[in-house]
């Protein structure tokens, strides 16, 4: 089958590639575009380290076809820090030790990214809902939560 | 020959093909489809994407709701005028999953999925469907349901019902193993409109009690004209079984849905549920 052209933006920065009709965004965004951000797990929707942002929503990348994304703007982990300034959230994550392994960070701070742009004041409820199709292995997503609280309230600060 | 995938503009001409091309599909979200062809259980066939408006309207304000089949469930989620519709639509994955799944696959998802439909044929639906050459048509879902497991059914353009009339006129309840968003063991819809105290038109639906959502006629049956009290209860859950048929699965056994549908039911007949 032919590849089919698709373009959008990457973390800022417009990307045209030529993908697979049935290439999922994630593997377009790790292995056209060499952003390894965004993980790959189960390939069916339920881990969740394949999470990113499209439009400032939450999408799995295994689940998301490339040539559904013509003209979107993608966010991923590798776009989070400002130069050597880690965002509030990578922040808040080394602080309260919300990353083990690592392997399912970079979908938890899109979730999490996802639910601060929309309510940059949210309950317990509210992350634990944001982050309940995001699965860890290593935390038991205390310090995850906490982590993403703790963001919210730094942010919150630098804004009053 | 891998699969491809196809973007056509109209939903007419989206609902052609697929009357002529049995290996085609209409593109959702794609959190079914996608997960197929990831899992190597579709490597043949067309997807047709269409980028048809009416897919996305909303027309939620007044008694007729209309939802296009393109709808996702967080957009459900964000229209306040659809608040008896939030429990099943966060019912349905996680925020990443209910940003892409739609109505319209929803309406197709095979059983133990299917929650919102649940819900929808609760609330009486009815379906805006392309079938082939002829142009739109209106049909019950109930009837699409019955009519799914055949096939050809067509595109669905929309769904559309009557708001129900109260905030507790219209219950949902998602019973699942893992929260807050395992897939059902059991789902159940009710919409219990009232006239001087007594129920007219109760419709009652369940989700993953048989091969597609089904409506609990004997149930309604025994609402009609009654009060909802302890003995109008208790006579529903004695009517609970009639015309399910569950089936045993990762999530649960058919044993154990059949035990716990008339408690869960009773609950839900009593506003006890959260
Ligand atoms: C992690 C995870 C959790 C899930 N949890 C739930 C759950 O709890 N409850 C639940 O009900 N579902 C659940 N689902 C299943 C699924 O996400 C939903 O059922 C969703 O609504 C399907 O919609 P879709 O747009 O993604 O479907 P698609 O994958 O796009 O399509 C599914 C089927 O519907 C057909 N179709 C889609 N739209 C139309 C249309 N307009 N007209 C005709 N045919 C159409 C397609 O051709 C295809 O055959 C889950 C999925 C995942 C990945
Ligand atoms: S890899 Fe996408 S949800 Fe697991
Ligand atoms: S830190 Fe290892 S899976 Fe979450």
């Amino acid at each position: 089958m032919a590849r089919m052209p698709v373009q959008f933006r990457l973390n800022g920065s417009d990307r045209a590639v030529f993908a697979e009709p049935t290439e999922t965004l994630l593997v377009t965004i790790r292995r056209g575009l060499g952003d390894f951000a965004p993980k790959f797990g189960c390939g069916q929707g339920t881990c969740g380290v394949c999470t990113v942002l499209v439009d400032g929503e939450p999408r799995l990348g295994c689940l998301t076809l490339s040539v559904t994304c013509e003209g979107r703007s993608i966010e991923t982990a590798s776009g989070l820090a400002d130069g050597p300034t880690l965002h509030p959230l990578q922040a808040a994550f080394m602080e309260h030790f919300a990353a083990q392994c690592g392997f399912c960070t970079p979908g938890m701070l899109m979730a999490a990214k996802a639910l601060l742009d929309r309510n940059p004041n949210p309950t317990r409820v509210e992350v634990v809902e944001a982050i309940a199709g995001n699965i860890c292995r290593c935390t038991g997503y205390e310090p995850i939560i906490i982590a993403i609280l703790a963001a919210a309230q730094q942010r919150g600060a630098r804004r009053a | 020959m891998p699969v491809n995938v196809r973007i056509v503009q109209g939903l007419q001409e989206a609902a052609e093909i697929l009357a002529s091309d049995r290996g085609a599909q209409l593109l959702g979200g794609g959190t079914l489809l996608v997960r197929a062809i990831n899992e190597g259980f579709m490597t043949e066939g067309t997807l047709l994407r269409t980028l048809d408006p009416v897919l996305l309207a909303m027309n939620t304000g007044g008694a007729r709701v209309e939802l296009g089949a393109g709808v996702t469930m967080a957009m459900v989620l964000a229209n306040r005028d659809l608040s008896y519709l939030h429990a099943p639509a966060r019912g349905i994955g996680g925020p990443a999953v209910r940003t892409t799944a739609t109505i319209g696959g929803n309406l197709f998802a095979a059983t133990p999925y299917g929650d919102f439909t649940t819900a929808l044929l609760a609330l009486d639906a009815v379906v805006t469907l392309h079938a082939g050459f002829g142009g739109a048509r209106v049909m019950p879902l109930e009837e699409m349901l019955a009519n799914r497991a055949r096939g050809g059914v067509g595109l669905v353009a929309s769904v559309g019902f009557n708001r129900p009339a109260g905030a507790d006129t219209f219950r949902f309840l998602k019973v699942a193993r893992v929260r807050p968003k395992g897939v059902s063991v059991l789902s159940i819809a009710a919409h219990l409109p009232q006239n001087g105290g007594r129920i007219s038109g109760a419709r009652i639906a369940y989700g993953a009690m048989g091969p597609a959502p089904l409506r609990a006629k004997a149930v309604e049956r025994v609402l009609e004209g009654r009060s909802l009290d302890a003995a109008t209860i208790a006579a529903a859950k004695t009517a609970a079984l009639e015309g399910t048929q569950p089936a045993t699965d990762a999530i649960a056994s058919e044993w154990y849905r059949r035990e716990v549908l008339p408690v869960h039911l009773g609950r839900l007949l009593a506003g006890e549920t959260s």
